[in-house]
């Protein structure tokens, strides 16, 4: 069927005409626009030049109106051997036709292989039927059958990109044939079907309703193009899972995925009343620049202890991650630290500590706030092997603060 | 000067022993070298042996040590590597433009090898003069220079159903950034007198033989289209079309022809394969979105991310990654390390082009406790990339495409960094 037959047949004269040589150019009519344009290329070094010359250099090319003379008239044959995408109303079919019955035995031949016999997909190859009613599943299954809202658009991906490898070696026949068969295999149509260029347009698919246009912009960007948030955007981040696979990446290249046999048990919590978490890159500033200022002045103990614990408070986000303190704390990524004081080392039932902490239980040490003011200056070096994975705290007064507030909380 | 010794092989070892080290250990060497590094002390063969001649390579290619950096397959994703994609190694790059060697590619046939001497484009339909151009024809258009994101409307897709792949490169690096030399499209639909009333289309087709073709409506084929053939100074690659592929700023991957071959002017939609069977978004009642081509703003931290764990321990730190729209110029990005309570505004590395790559920094001080990086980009619409479960609540899990929400790589206290999903 011819696209556009309303094409004026002067337009290949005219063509003829414009593409005519090099001395079509000349003969060109410009429209103002493009003389003017022309007479500017002229003047450009000047223009350029001139010290004066303020605003951008750069600038699009110019919207002239008319045609430079470039390229050659595309012939009819070449039109007719390249143009061959097929509308949805049908425009762009050549004629002919084929049977359910002859293009099983084509699918059998030539599609099978990869598709399976009856277009339910071989291995990881795309699957061609069946899935109906599956679109709003979990995993939908998109099928010629299920999705796809044309017939003609079958018929145009068959024609131009299969046989994946083959491409572009079926007849129109064929192509027709196989098509019915694709149809059938989906249960929508009779084993007796016939496909023509008369019928393949009128053609109703089940999913043909099954699409609307783009309408993010009225469903989404009201939403989206709103004041973002910048603090306390919510009460507490908890991670709820975790990557699938693990991914590695040799050296010869491609990449490796295994799965990920990691829980999201004992990852940190945070929350809104925790550290801003991004320090500036500016030195002296931090969470805990204030409990390292002097006091000056007279203060009462009490004062000076609620003080201290209310800057403690303030240290312990840095252990928060992993440990829990107050009524009800269990073990986290670290054990709770209730009642630490005076407390055995290694002792937290339930906890599985490492080999270090496991000897100094059985040896009996305690925490007091020597042992505890080295361990937490360098963990490491403290208890060799310690799984507590911290850098330690350097900065001044954070000791005495973490010390006053951990105080705080007895043993349950 | 005694120190200074003749190179020797063993100082060449202990040299590069100490480079690993270095490199593996979290303590800086800086402030806790006790002994003079011997990379400084003693004659490095390098310093001392004369390097590679000007004839030696005419072509140069990345130097070994980066052999890393690479785009990387996932096999079990496609049936076939030629029906099939590799991502780009975006955690390993910096700055905005993305090298052409290690820009990803998707192909739904196979990359094919098309001479110029071999290429033709013809533009045909409701046109007054359909015309067939060589490739010395696109040269003698006017043309410009823009750099552009190339994103694959698919990036990030698998992320619909929870947190999948662990490294940026397989979740975001379906995506190129490159400078473009091209004719813009509308010089050559006015050569061929092409009709370009608001309610027609282009339909721009591949030599390949998947011939990929994609309905673009006319109103953006004369706004900002080029014809491309250079990308990043150089002729295109191989696999992004060579010699003549489509450009089309700010909208899905798949419609930027490569191969470029015929241009028809239609009064329809075609509804192609790639434009009904794929591309289109299936939202939770089952009913899908068609023409879906913008790429909305999205942005992810390519540092620290899985592939690029935090090796330096707390201390200094530079949190970097990227931020595009489709929609226009990235105004802002934001970041958070606590998983979205808290945001703070970063640094753009430099004001960045129209829907193109944008860098962003955020300088900071770790101090080695976990994290919960995010990123969110704004563009100049007031376009703020959502979260992940807000996207969720509109279209549901099945969409497979547009996925271009907020990312969330968990950073443990040894620096490591995961993809995860938070709540
Ligand atoms: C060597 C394997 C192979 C063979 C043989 C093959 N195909 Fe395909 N087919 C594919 C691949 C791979 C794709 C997906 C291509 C892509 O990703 O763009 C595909 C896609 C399709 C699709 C679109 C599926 C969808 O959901 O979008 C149809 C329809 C199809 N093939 C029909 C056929 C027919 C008919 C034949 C025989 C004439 C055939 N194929 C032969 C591999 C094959
Ligand atoms: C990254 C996680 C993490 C951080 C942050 C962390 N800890 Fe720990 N902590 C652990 C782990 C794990 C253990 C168990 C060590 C082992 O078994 O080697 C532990 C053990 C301890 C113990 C010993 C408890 C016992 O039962 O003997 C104390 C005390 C302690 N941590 C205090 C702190 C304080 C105070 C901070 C903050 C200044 C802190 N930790 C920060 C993970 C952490």
């Amino acid at each position: 069927m011819l696209k556009y037959p309303s094409l004026p047949a002067s337009a290949v004269g005219r063509v003829a005409l414009i593409a005519g040589g090099a001395c079509a150019l000349a003969a060109l009519e410009y429209n103002a626009g493009l003389a003017e344009a022309a007479m500017d290329a002229g003047r450009i070094p000047q223009a350029r030049l001139a010290p004066a010359a303020a605003g951008p250099v750069a600038a699009p090319v110019p919207r002239f109106g008319g045609p430079l003379g470039i390229g050659r008239p595309a012939l009819e044959e070449e039109i007719a051997a390249w143009d061959v995408d097929i509308l949805p109303d049908g425009r762009g079919l050549p004629p002919g036709k084929g049977a359910v019955f002859t293009g099983e035995t084509i699918f059998a031949d030539k599609c099978a292989s990869c598709h399976g016999d009856f277009g339910e997909g071989v291995d990881n190859w795309p699957v061609l039927a069946g899935g109906f009613d599956t679109l709003a599943d979990e995993d939908p299954v998109k099928t010629v059958g299920s999705y796809w809202p044309h017939l003609s658009t079958v018929w145009d991906y068959i024609s131009r990109s299969m046989p994946f490898g083959e491409a572009g070696t079926l007849t129109a026949d064929e192509t027709y044939a196989i098509v019915a068969y694709i149809l059938y295999s989906n249960d929508m149509v009779d084993g007796d079907f016939v496909l023509s260029h008369e019928n393949l347009a009128d053609f109703e698919m089940y999913n043909r309703n099954g699409f609307v246009i783009d309408d993010r912009a009225v469903l989404e960007y009201g939403d989206w193009r709103a004041d973002p948030c910048m603090s306390g955007c919510k009460e507490t981040v908890e991670v709820t899972m975790r990557s699938v696979f693990l991914v590695n990446t040799p050296e010869e290249g491609g990449s490796e995925s295994v799965m990920n046999r990691a829980t999201i048990e004992g990852l940190p919590v945070f929350s809104a009343n925790g550290p801003s978490f991004i320090p500036d890159a500016r030195p002296g500033t931090g969470a805990v620049a204030a409990a390292a200022t002097e006091e000056s002045g007279e203060e009462s103990t009490e004062d000076k202890a609620d003080r201290l614990a209310r800057d403690g408070e303030r240290v312990f986000r840095k252990c928060r991650a992993c440990h829990r303190v107050g009524p009800g704390a269990g073990n986290a990524s670290g054990p709770h630290l209730n009642g630490l004081m005076g407390r055995v080392m290694g002792s937290v039932e339930g906890f599985n500590y490492s080999g270090g902490f496991r000897a100094a239980r059985e040896q009996g040490r305690v925490w007091d706030e020597t042992s505890l003011e080295a361990f937490l200056t360098s963990p490491g070096e403290f208890m060799k092997g310690t799984k507590m994975s911290f850098s330690g705290l350097g900065k001044k007064g954070e000791q005495e603060a973490i010390r006053a507030y951990l105080g705080r909380f007895r043993e349950e | 000067m005694s120190v200074i010794k003749q190179p020797s092989r063993r100082a060449f070892l202990r040299g590069s022993a100490a480079v690993a080290a270095g490199a593996a250990g979290p303590v800086a060497a800086a402030d806790s070298a006790r002994r003079p590094d011997p990379l400084i002390t003693e004659l490095q063969d390098w310093t001392s042996y004369t390097g590679a001649g000007v004839d030696e390579t005419p072509y140069g290619l990345p130097i070994p040590f980066e052999s890393d950096v690479i785009r990387r397959n996932v096999e079990w994703l496609t049936a076939s590597p030629i029906a099939s994609v590799n991502f780009t190694p975006l955690h390993a790059l910096d700055g905005t433009i993305t090298p052409q060697g290690c820009a990803f590619e998707r192909h739904h046939s196979g990359a094919i090898m098309l001479r110029k001497e071999d290429y033709r484009l013809m533009i045909n339909g409701l046109v007054d003069r359909p015309l067939v151009f060589t490739y010395e024809d696109i040269e003698r258009f006017p043309r410009e220079n823009h750099v552009y994101f190339c994103e694959c409307a698919a990036n990030t897709g698998m992320e619909w159903a929870g947190a999948q792949l662990n490294g940026v490169q397989f979740t975001h690096g379906m995506i190129h950034n490159m400078e473009y030399t091209g004719v813009p499209l509308r010089l050559l639909l006015r050569e061929a007198g092409a009709r370009t009333d608001d309610n027609l289309w282009l339909y721009a087709e591949g030599a390949d033989a998947s011939s990929n073709g994609r309905s673009i409506p006319m109103a953006k084929a004369v706004d900002d289209c080029l014809v491309a053939f250079k990308a990043n100074g150089e002729a295109l690659r191989m696999e992004h079309g060579y010699p003549v592929r489509l450009v089309v700023p700010g909208w899905e991957g798949n419609m930027w022809v490569k191969w470029l071959r015929r241009i028809e002017i239609v009064d329809t939609a075609v509804e192609s394969r790639e434009e009904t069977s794929k591309y289109t978004d299936v939202y939770e009642d089952g009913i899908a979105r068609k023409w879906t081509w913008v790429m909305d703003a999205k942005s992810v931290i390519t540092s620290p991310s899985p592939q690029r764990p935090v090796r330096h321990g707390p201390g200094p730190m530079v949190i970097s990654g990227l931020a595009w729209s489709g929609h226009g110029r990235i105004a802002r990005v934001d970041v958070s390390g606590d998983g979205g309570i808290t945001w703070q505004t970063a640094r753009l590395g430099k004001q960045g082009d129209t829907k193109a790559l944008t860098r962003f920094y955020l300088d900071t001080v770790w101090d080695g406790a976990p994290m919960l990086l995010q990123a969110r980009a704004i563009d100049e619409t007031g376009y703020v990339q959502p979260a992940k479960d807000r996207l969720r609540e509109k279209r549901g899990k099945n969409a497979v495409y547009h996925n271009n929400c907020i990312q969330t790589w968990y950073l443990n206290s040894d620096g490591l960094a995961e993809n995860v999903e938070v709540s």
